[in-house]
């Protein structure tokens, strides 16, 4: 071939791109580039119609200077003109210019379809190659809703050239992915299907992109591409090197094909046809085969070439999961590629391994690469090759192995790359607790952990390391012995401070019998590192020194002489110094038997799963790479599983509620629910009694307390009746809600927060949290006129039997809101027994003179107050079969209403409060959910099935949801509640 | 594969190719942390890398770096192999390819790519085909001789870095 002899040479381009390339800075090159701009301007403006070459050459330079970096608002037109040159390579530089700069100005989109759509009629090959070629490129809805029903019909048309319909599938492909809803198949399946067939190799490359886009999103419709793909596939893997000509790839025949063959295949399960069957196990076998033939190049290609495909075929076999034989045997090669001298090998291995980790019939054939995994994470130079070893380290983790795999991540961690440091942390802190036979041990490792990357340890850490110790009685002693050794060092993180402060505030007693960690050594341990630390450490362990206080009277004096100094009661932070005032308050007035019950030990928490879990799972998940982006995905989850944001609101009661010892605050605030929420069961409504007491004795300290006890007051667990405010709830007549209110009540069924409701002059914020059988709703109301609202009332009410069901109690509100201003209002609930209705809310104001009244439903449902049930598919299975009277089953079927999309129906599921069960359905497809629904008179446990179906026989998605409970309103009203969702 | 790009050792940008959807300054921001993460790594590290939650590819021939973002699922292999076939196919078209041709003739080396690679997926794997393809189209057109494009020859080729 002659070298470069088909330029079709536009001089003054090459010209201007020397220039450029000879500017000697970035000054220079924008002259230059400003320069040229204004030539072409004026040229695009002159009275002179310019000719098709120097159209041309012109827009040619404004996308070179686009895609150097400069912005060009001008040229598009000149770009459309030349899409109706008959000279290809006019043509040609129009599209490649309309595919680089897309512009949504609708005239010119126009234009371009106009275009477009002669060229796709001309029934020149390469003109219509152009056209696909410029709408796959583009791919906006505006191109789908011109052409998506076209181009379906020039893929399958009997007389269509083959690169034509290379370019059509491909472009098709394109438009599916971005307008879904335009592309319909329907008719053309069958066809679409058939092309797996064509004779012409490239024809079957381009559609099986297509086909396999299109069978993950139907998989019904086109599983008959199962058999055509095993015998494509077959007929490649078994040809010689030769046969494939041009399609042979440095000896390994048509190896893209190969790989997207079995990339398809593994959208379906292993096929049912026996002889299908056979012959893919076949194929696969050879493929293994294959991997242990001395290569027949010494070049790199053919070995990517012919490992590409094993990695791909040993995905299948994994996918499968079935073929106990073909498993080990992959995971036997993968082990020998983890020796392998090429970098790339390895990390592929490390990679696919992790993976085989997980199958029960390779898990132990993974484990006996345990040496070389660790050898790999200590010696391998690159940083993304270690993280990889990690991965697999962790997920071939198992009690036998726990022990080292944790030392050596441990190890590990002192010289890791702080790139990788906070996900090791998490894994570690995971296999720890995951995998921990002794208590002691866990905690060496986390306390080891927090001492050799305490800038990692993220607060899930911490703080799942307390719940632990606070729930296991047997590990109190060790743990506070551990962690005040921990503390000796003279500099140690302030996450150990903060575990330190916690632990031994709590259980410090524990060791208080040796003099070497007697209470004042323990003390003034901590009290060394209290300066050093930030504003949120210094408060916990404010609080650890009051339980001190508590635990060993002999300190009394010393901490009060602490608290009473200027650096706390006079600390400008309004936290520090709240709490340091309060304390000693409480420290000099109460007596000892009020301290102890104030004080008494933290009540162990309740179980839930592990929230360290729950935050690498975020971290693996899409797009969350920084600690803010976790940290607000974090928040984000948090608000869709019903309730615990830290943020905000909650977290600033939770501030100005000293009254309770607040390091409880932080730790409940996890996930499960927002910190005052959480502490309330327990240790709140002790201390609602406790300052009722005190008030008697002392009125002075009640006053003293009076903004504290108002928001305590708020606990849930105050009992509903001693409201200090006549309960507003006392309506006689039910009004009625608006049309709209069921809709808007079934926004909130899997939600917590968020936007209630909104006209043109109001806007009704809601925040709500539940725990057991209680609730609280916080409601916003924001006056979005810049006119005062006056004589603002609301009113709750429970209509009918609901009056028996729900107690509401409800704050009054203020009674007038100012222009662009917000009020709250605070409603507690209690859940007496279940309940089908929604409580109502009448508002009513006056606007401008006019009286605006209405009525909503309260998002109140039956699933707030479920908790989640953990359990194995054995006991789901078992519970399922014991509810099995017709009336205890509700089933609804029926058509979604949203995309299936797992991850959305997962969030909506966990949303509802009750525990999504993995790994029980047969069907990986369905999901199940357990939960209790908690009221005061009974509990009612309840299960969920929820079986989508992509493709049912009316083409429609359609799901089945079946709910069994042990009472069948219950079934029958989560049943309703549900069907509305998805 | 949602996007494909080549970058010379000074970091500068050659050639770009998106496959999803993204706004002008998003891809500027993509360009300027990947080819940065890319230029930092040594020789013989391995050539795929998790970014995001994407996966890099990327291999260095000659002067130039060619880097491509795919899924979760997509092959990395056979991916080094898609580059790999699109240099082979940029120098069979130019003779010993090297940067300046993909300087100059920025606009063909686009061509070449659509080809070859249609919305992120191969469209035609075989050589053949796709010069095929592209010397139709040339023949379509006015010849007029570059002459003056090779005077820049001396350029390191691709081709080297074959073996």
């Amino acid at each position: 071939m002659p070298a470069v002899s088909k330029g079709d040479g536009m001089r003054g381009l090459a010209v201007f791109i020397s220039d450029i390339r000879n500017c000697k800075s970035k000054e220079a090159e924008i002259k230059r580039i400003n320069k040229e701009l204004a030539n072409i301007r004026s040229k695009f403006k002159g009275d002179k119609a310019l000719d098709g070459y120097s159209k041309k050459k012109y827009v040619c330079k404004l996308l070179f200077i686009f895609l150097l970096g400069h912005d060009i608002d001008f040229g598009h037109m000149e770009a459309v003109n030349l899409l109706s040159s008959n000279k290809y390579t006019e043509k040609q530089i129009g599209y490649l210019f309309i595919s680089v700069l897309v512009n949504s100005n609708s005239e010119l989109i126009r234009l371009i379809n106009n275009a477009i759509k002669n060229d796709l009629s001309s029934r020149n090959p390469t003109f219509m190659c152009l056209a696909l070629h410029c709408i796959a490129n583009v791919g906006s809805r505006e191109m789908a809703e011109a052409f998506a029903g076209e181009i379906p019909r020039i893929l399958v048309a009997g007389d269509t050239m083959d690169s034509v319909k290379q370019s059509a599938a491909l472009c098709l492909l394109r438009l599916y992915k971005t307008s879904p809803d335009l592309v319909l198949m329907g008719e053309w399946t069958s066809r679409v299907v058939h092309l797996l067939n064509d004779q012409h190799m490239g024809v079957v490359t381009a559609a099986i992109s297509l086909i396999t886009c299109l069978s993950q999103k139907n998989p019904d419709e086109f599983k008959t591409c199962v058999s055509l793909a095993v015998s494509r596939l077959s007929r490649i893997v078994s040809s010689a090197s030769t046969d494939l000509q041009d399609y042979t790839y440095y000896f390994v025949p048509a190896p893209w094909l190969s790989c997207k063959l079995l990339r398809l295949l593994q959208c379906y399960p292993p096929p049912e046809d026996g002889a299908v069957k056979g012959r893919l196990v076949e194929c696969l076998e050879t493929i293994l085969n294959k991997a242990q033939e001395p290569p027949k190049s010494k070049k790199v290609q053919h070995s990517n070439a012919k490992n590409a495909i094993l990695f791909e075929a040993i995905s299948l076999i994994i996918h499968y999961d079935s073929e106990p034989n073909l498993l080990v045997r992959a995971c036997n090669q993968l082990g020998q590629f983890l020796q392998h001298r090429e970098t790339n090998l390895r990390y592929l291995a490390l990679e696919s391994m992790c993976t085989l980790a997980s199958s029960e019939f390779s898990h132990e054939a993974v484990k006996t690469h345990i040496e070389t995994v660790i050898n790999a994470l200590k010696t391998e130079r690159d940083v993304s090759v270690r993280q990889r070893a990690a991965d697999l380290l962790y997920a071939m983790c198992d009690r036998s192995n726990a022990k080292q795999i944790v030392a050596e991540m441990l190890s590990y961690l002192e010289t890791a790359d702080y790139s990788i440091r906070e996900e090791m942390v998490l894994k570690v802190a995971i296999l720890a607790e995951k995998y921990a036979v002794d208590y002691s041990w866990y905690v060496d490792t986390i306390l080891n952990l927090i001492r050799i990357a305490g800038d990692y340890v993220s607060e899930e850490v911490w703080y799942r390391v307390i719940q632990i110790v606070i729930n296991r009685d047997d590990v109190q002693g060790y743990a506070a012995k551990t962690v005040f050794e921990a503390l000796q060092a003279p500099a140690c993180h302030e996450n150990m401070v903060k575990v330190g402060g916690y632990i031994l505030g709590e259980f410090g007693n524990l060791i208080a019998g040796d003099p070497r960690s007697s209470p004042l050594v323990q003390f003034n341990l901590l009290h060394s590192k209290f300066h050093l630390c930030s504003v949120p450490t210094r408060a916990l362990l404010l609080s650890a020194y009051i339980k001190f206080i508590n635990l060993f009277p002999e300190t009394k004096s010393t901490i009060q002489e602490v608290l009473r100094s200027d650096s706390q009661i006079r600390n400008s932070d309004v936290e520090l110094q709240q709490r340091a005032v309060e304390y000693l308050k409480l420290s000099s007035i109460a007596s000892t038997d009020v301290l102890a019950t104030v004080l008494e030990e933290m009540p162990p928490f309740p179980e839930r799963e592990s929230s360290i879990l729950a935050k690498l799972k975020k971290k693996k998940g899409p797009g969350a790479v920084s600690v803010n982006e976790l940290e607000e995905g974090k928040r984000e989850g948090g608000e869709l599983n019903g309730g615990g944001e830290r943020g905000g609101d909650s977290s600033a009661i939770a501030a100005s509620n000293a009254s309770t010892p607040s390091p409880s605050a932080d730790l409940l605030g996890l996930r499960a629910g927002p910190p005052v929420t959480a502490a309330a069961p327990s240790a709140g409504s002790l201390l609602v009694d406790v300052f009722s007491e005190a008030g008697i004795n002392d009125d002075g300290f009640l006053r003293d307390l009076e903004p504290t006890t108002e928001s305590s007051d708020s606990l849930l667990a105050e009992g509903p009746g001693d409201s200090d405010s006549a309960p507003p709830s006392v309506v006689s007549e039910d009004p009625t809600p608006l049309p709209e209110s069921d809709e808007l009540l079934n926004k909130f069924v899997c939600k917590n927060n968020g936007v209630l409701f909104e006209n043109q002059l109001l806007q009704i914020g809601i925040k709500s949290e539940y725990r057991q059988n209680l609730g609280r709703i916080y409601l916003f109301y924001g006056n979005k006129t810049s006119v005062q609202f006056v004589t603002f009332t609301t009113t709750v009410t429970c209509p009918g039997e609901l009056q028996s069901q729900l107690n509401v109690q409800s704050k009054p509100v203020e009674p007038l809101i100012e222009g662009g201003a917000q009020v709250q209002q605070v409603i507690n609930i209690e859940c007496l027994t279940d309940f089908s209705d929604a409580p109502l809310l009448n508002i009513k104001f006056r606007y401008g003179g006019a009286l605006q009244n209405l009525t909503l439903k309260l998002p109140v449902t039956i699933n707030k107050f479920f908790q989640p049930t953990e359990m194995a598919s054995h006991d789901f299975f078992q519970r399922w079969k014991q509810l099995s009277q017709p009336q205890q089953e509700a089933q609804k079927i029926f058509k979604a209403s949203h995309a299936m999309d797992t991850e959305v129906l997962k969030a909506k599921l966990l949303g509802l409060g009750m525990a999504l069960l993995e790994n029980v359905d047969p069907n990986p497809e369905n999901f199940v959910c357990a939960g209790v629904i908690q009221s005061k008179a009974q509990q009612v446990g309840s299960l969920l099935r929820l079986e989508p179906n992509a493709q049912a026989q009316s083409g429609e998605q359609m799901y089945r949801l079946t709910v069994r409970s042990s009472k069948d309103t219950v079934s029958k009203r989560l049943c309703e509640l549900l069907a509305e969702q998805f | 594969m949602q996007f494909m790009l080549l970058f010379s050792r000074q970091g500068k940008l050659r050639l770009q190719k998106w496959y999803v959807p993204l706004s002008d300054k998003e891809k500027k921001k993509i360009t300027r942390e990947l080819v940065q993460t890319v230029l930092a790594r040594k020789p013989k590290m391995c050539s795929f890398l998790e970014w995001r939650d994407l996966k890099i590819v990327y291999k260095r021939y000659a002067s130039l770096y060619f880097c491509c973002a795919i899924e979760d699922q997509d092959n990395e292999l056979i991916t080094l192999e898609i580059i790999h076939r699109y240099v082979e196919l940029l120098d069979k078209y130019f003779g010993s390819v090297c940067e300046l041709d993909i300087i100059f003739n920025f606009e063909k080396a686009y061509f070449i790519l659509d080809e070859f690679l249609l919305g992120g997926e191969a469209q035609e794997t075989s050589k053949k085909n796709v010069l095929k393809a592209i010397e139709q189209a040339d023949l379509l057109q006015e010849v007029r001789r570059l002459c003056f494009l090779k005077a820049f020859r001396g350029q390191k080729h691709f081709a080297e870095q074959y073996s």
